[in-house]
């Protein structure tokens, strides 16, 4: 499995997941645009871990919930390469609260990150891709967006609109070469779980047949199998990786 | 380059058909062979070319070749 000379962009790639992610293209052989928001740092210390183990990497900041920001980021990051080859949409927040509690302004952050930043850089690397009928899209919903949870009424619903926009992108974009799939994580240890109290952590395992959180690194290859030549045929489908708590 | 000599080398690149057959009256789904994606295409590489903006209901009308020679000529002329 080999992506060397490809153009990959990952949106959250500073920390967590996206991290893995990232690292794990770059050692494919992919040039990676590490995106961020708010984490320089985070981001600089995923592109030098990128590099030293001998890969390509680059860190660029843009808030994927607004649309200004990711049009003036794709342009540079096509003027700079040409073309963007894998796009994955991995950055996500949560907002957590009952729903008799939720305010608005939850709902509109979790929604606006999680949903409409996955249209927005999906539009934006779209046509280049239709242009050289060659392209892999891959969106990182969760679990949750399967199953629902009580608390995440915003995060579920963000989560379950991704599984119908990749399905739908995925047929019109088919018949151009550009596969459109999801991976769906279980419990993965990162900075957004790391909080939870042991008890809650304990309630969690109790729900996984297999007993124990997920690693990034496991959801990491979960999108390289997608973005290689491997998964051609496969679009418009989920990848479960969750230690067997949802089937 | 005269306005129909521009769109005729547009047309035939992005619907990868022969010059030749690109004729005022040819319409591009029925004689050219294009798809619904194709002609979004065409549309977003005709706004670029000629630096014009076509909305959805304008493009919903241009369906041969003839009619986007009229319409680039209305409003780019
Ligand atoms: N952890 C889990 O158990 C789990 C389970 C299912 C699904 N997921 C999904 O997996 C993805 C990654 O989760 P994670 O656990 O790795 O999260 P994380 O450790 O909290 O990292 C979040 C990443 O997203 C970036 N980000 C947040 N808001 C952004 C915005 N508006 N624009 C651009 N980047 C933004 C952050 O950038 P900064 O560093 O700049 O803040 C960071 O790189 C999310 O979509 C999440 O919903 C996670």
């Amino acid at each position: 499995m080999s992506l060397s000379g490809k153009i990959a962009v990952v949106t959250g790639g500073s920390r967590g997941i996206g991290r893995a992610i990232c690292q794990r293209l770059a050692a494919l052989g992919a040039l990676v645009v590490v995106n961020y928001v708010s984490n320089p740092a985070a981001a600089e210390e995923t592109v030098k871990s990128i590099q030293s183990a001998g890969g390509k990497g680059e860190a660029v900041q843009f808030n994927v919930a607004v649309a200004g920001e990711i049009e003036e980021a794709f342009k540079k990051i096509l003027d700079a390469h040409g073309r963007v080859d894998i796009l994955v949409n991995n950055a996500g927040i949560t907002r957590d609260g009952l729903l008799m509690k939720m305010k608005d302004e939850q709902w509109d952050e979790v929604l606006n990150t999680n949903l409409k930043g996955v249209f927005l850089c999906t539009k934006a690397v779209s046509r280049g891709m239709m242009k050289q009928r060659w392209g892999r899209i891959i969106n990182i919903t969760s679990v949750i967006g399967f199953a629902g949870n009580a608390g995440q009424a915003n995060y579920a619903a963000a989560k379950a609109g991704i599984v119908g926009f990749t399905k739908s992108v995925a047929k019109e974009l088919a018949s151009r070469g550009i596969t459109v799939n999801g991976v769906a994580p279980g419990y993965i240890v990162t900075d957004m779980t790391r909080d939870l109290s042991e008890e809650v952590t304990n309630t969690i395992k109790g729900e996984i047949p297999m007993g124990v959180l997920g690693e990034a690194e496991d959801i990491a290859g979960a999108v390289a199998y997608l973005a290689s030549d491997d998964a051609r045929y496969v679009t418009g489908q989920f990848i479960h990786v969750n230690g067997g708590m949802f089937m | 380059m005269s306005v129909q000599e521009k769109l005729i080398d547009i047309i035939a690149e992005q619907l990868s058909v022969d010059k030749d057959k690109v004729v005022p009256g040819a319409s591009f789904i029925d004689d050219l062979g294009a798809d619904s994606l194709d002609l979004v295409e065409l549309i977003m590489a005709m706004e670029e070319a000629f630096d014009i903006e076509i909305a959805d209901d304008v493009a919903e009308k241009i369906t041969t070749v003839q009619h986007a020679i009229d319409h680039v000529n209305k409003v780019a002329g």
